[in-house]
């Protein structure tokens, strides 16, 4: 069996929304302990493919494998198969009529059923992990995004998962709380986490993924190391899209965008002023 | 163009005060003068009415002599029971069809639709009479329930009150973001864990004002017990108004069981305006 390995294992999946294809045969696999980053333009399924890697959706064709268990056997015990999946989502989703501590514990002894004193010891460990064990008495309301986001990480290792999947997990965020963020889920791939992360942050999959996977109409377009696909990108479509993302304000960048343009866009101080496309002299008046 | 910067100019004739007053002015005047209407009739009503006959009709609080205790420690009381036992049967039935009516099997959401039609669309008093007549005949296991009348009231209101029920908490459900269920389930809960733990508590917040005004609501319906047969330690507020209403040939006492039901209605309105207002602070 070659599955040892592999945590994930997708076989010509597809799916469609009623007459919709969003995914048109996806092939992959994450072994134990990388990061694999998707990347691809607005509705090109890469939610859509991390929800059906737990099964919030349904593939409409081909196999998952998680942990060698497939999830499309119509007789899994589908809780079971989840209780080793985490999730994170981009609107955090905690539970906002209980308490952080309790977020932490609920699913632990209502799906694993730890006894209090254990639940609420993993529920600490975690937090700390997070850097967030003062706010276990707070209600989510009373937390920031950021805050919210890392007890929802916090949340879902308490399960002790074999495997964690991230949807855009920074893309509601202010722009000041995406760092403490990224450095929980850095820290969470260095400890060797197997990580499924849907993203936008280039300089993130850069540094932390073992495979970028360049997403485009439902397809897996490229995938390779960051250094080839975000750093030299073979196909006209992954390089269109990170031109897009990398820097939005000079689209028609001739050569393929490498680290140092990335790095620019992301603060800037880059030489070239910025000329601002939505700017239109209409009327000639003085604007602002 | 140039605009002049100031509109009261002495000359002012600026765009939208044609007349001669602002259209605040005019507005002003116009309350005043239905101020004056609404004063005037009711001076008039006052000066017409034969205040010495109203009084002595409706406000003879002395043909009550001797019941107030029977108006407090049974009618009121019976009143609150009725209105509590009707509640729970039908929060509980309410939640019951409420999840039927969201279930992912069809002939559960049939029947949840045809019990709300059904109990929404009858009169109260006749399920209640229904109730109370036909089952017996139609089963002889409630001939003779535990609980008698109780058991009646509780079962005939409590259905009407799970329908309206059912629709709202069906409504607060589905206000909880979808979000919460997948957050839940990808925590390896199962469907009916997720929406005991984690759904069904959220949408019972959203809901909690209008399953109180729910609650007003059957405790004014509670007033129905009096169309069945029931016994003096049976009776509530608005027979028990009506009965010595008769026997006194005074309709004073049903006014002081209106009052009796305003002591808990009124209090229950406000606390009502109060859950809303926070709510809304909330969102
Ligand atoms: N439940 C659904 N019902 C119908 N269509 C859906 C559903 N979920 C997603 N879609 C459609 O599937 C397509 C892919 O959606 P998906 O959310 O996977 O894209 P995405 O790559 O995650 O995009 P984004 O970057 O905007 O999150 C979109 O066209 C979307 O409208
Ligand atoms: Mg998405």
């Amino acid at each position: 069996m070659s599955a040892v390995n592999h945590v994930v294992e997708i076989r010509d999946l597809h799916k469609s929304f009623g007459n919709l294809e969003v995914l048109k045969g996806i092939d992959f696999t994450v072994d134990r302990g990388q990061v694999i980053c998707v990347i691809g333009p607005s509705g090109s399924g890469k939610s859509t493919l991390l929800r059906c890697v737990n099964l919030l959706e349904e593939p409409t064709k081909g196999t998952v494998l998680v942990d060698g268990a497939d999830l499309t056997d119509p007789d899994i015990d589908i809780d079971a198969a989840r209780r080793q999946i985490g999730m994170v989502f981009q609107q955090f989703n905690l539970f906002p009529h209980l308490k952080v501590l309790d977020n932490l514990t609920i699913a632990q002894r209502r799906v694993l059923k730890r006894g209090k004193a254990e639940a609420v010891r993993v529920a600490r460990e975690n937090l700390a992990k997070v850097g967030l064990e003062d706010k276990a008495n707070s209600y989510p309301a009373q937390l920031s995004g950021g805050q919210q986001q890392r007890v929802a990480i916090a949340r879902s290792l308490s399960m002790d998962p074999d495997l964690m999947l991230f949807d855009e997990p920074t893309s509601a965020l202010d722009p000041e709380l995406v760092g403490d963020v990224l450095t929980v889920m850095r820290k969470l791939a260095q400890d060797g986490m197997t990580m499924l992360v849907v993203t936008h942050e280039m300089a993130f999959a850069r540094d932390v993924a073992d495979r970028v996977v360049f997403m485009d109409g439902g397809v897996i377009v490229e995938q390779g190391p960051p250094s080839q696909v975000i750093s030299d990108p073979q196909h006209e479509r992954t390089k269109i899209f990170l031109r897009r993302v990398l820097d939005p304000t000079h689209v028609e960048v001739g050569g393929a965008s490498d680290v140092d343009t990335l790095d620019a866009s992301r603060s800037h101080e880059t030489g070239t002023p910025p000329v601002d496309p939505t700017h239109r002299g209409g009327g000639g008046v003085g604007g602002f | 163009m140039t605009t002049t910067t100031e509109p009261a100019g002495p000359a002012g004739k600026t765009p939208g005060r044609s007349g001669g007053l602002s259209p605040r002015k005019r507005q002003q005047i116009i309350r005043y003068v239905q101020y004056a209407v609404f004063v005037g009739l009711v001076v008039v009503a006052a000066l017409l009415a034969d205040w010495p006959r109203l009084s002595d009709q409706f406000l003879n609080f002395g043909k009550l002599e001797g019941r107030w205790g029977t108006l407090f420690t049974t009618a009121l009381k019976n009143t609150i029971i009725y209105t509590l036992l009707a509640y729970a049967v039908g929060m509980v039935i309410g939640l019951v069809v409420a999840l039927m009516r969201l279930s992912q099997a069809a002939p559960y959401r049939w029947f949840a639709l045809v019990f709300i039609e059904i109990f929404r669309g009858l009169p109260a008093l006749l399920i209640l009479v229904l109730f109370a007549f036909v089952l017996p005949v139609a089963f002889p296991i409630f001939a003779n329930p535990p609980g008698g009348v109780y058991f009646q009231v509780a079962v005939g209101l409590g259905l009407v009150g799970a329908a309206y029920m059912a629709e709202t908490i069906r409504a607060g459900i589905q206000a909880v973001p979808k979000g919460q269920l997948e957050a839940a389930r990808s925590l390896g809960m199962s469907r009916g864990r997720a929406m005991i733990s984690i759904v069904i508590p959220q949408a019972f917040r959203i809901v909690i004002p209008p399953l109180t005004n729910e609650l007003v609501l059957m405790f004014k319906d509670s007033s129905l017990v009096f169309a069945l047969g029931v016994t003096a330690n049976e009776i509530e507020l608005t027979k028990f108004g009506e009965s010595i209403s008769i026997e006194k040939v005074n309709p004073t006492p049903i006014i002081a069981a209106g009052l009796a039901y305003l002591i808990i209605t009124i209090p229950l309105g406000f606390v009502v305006r109060r859950l809303e207002a926070r709510q809304a602070k909330a969102r």
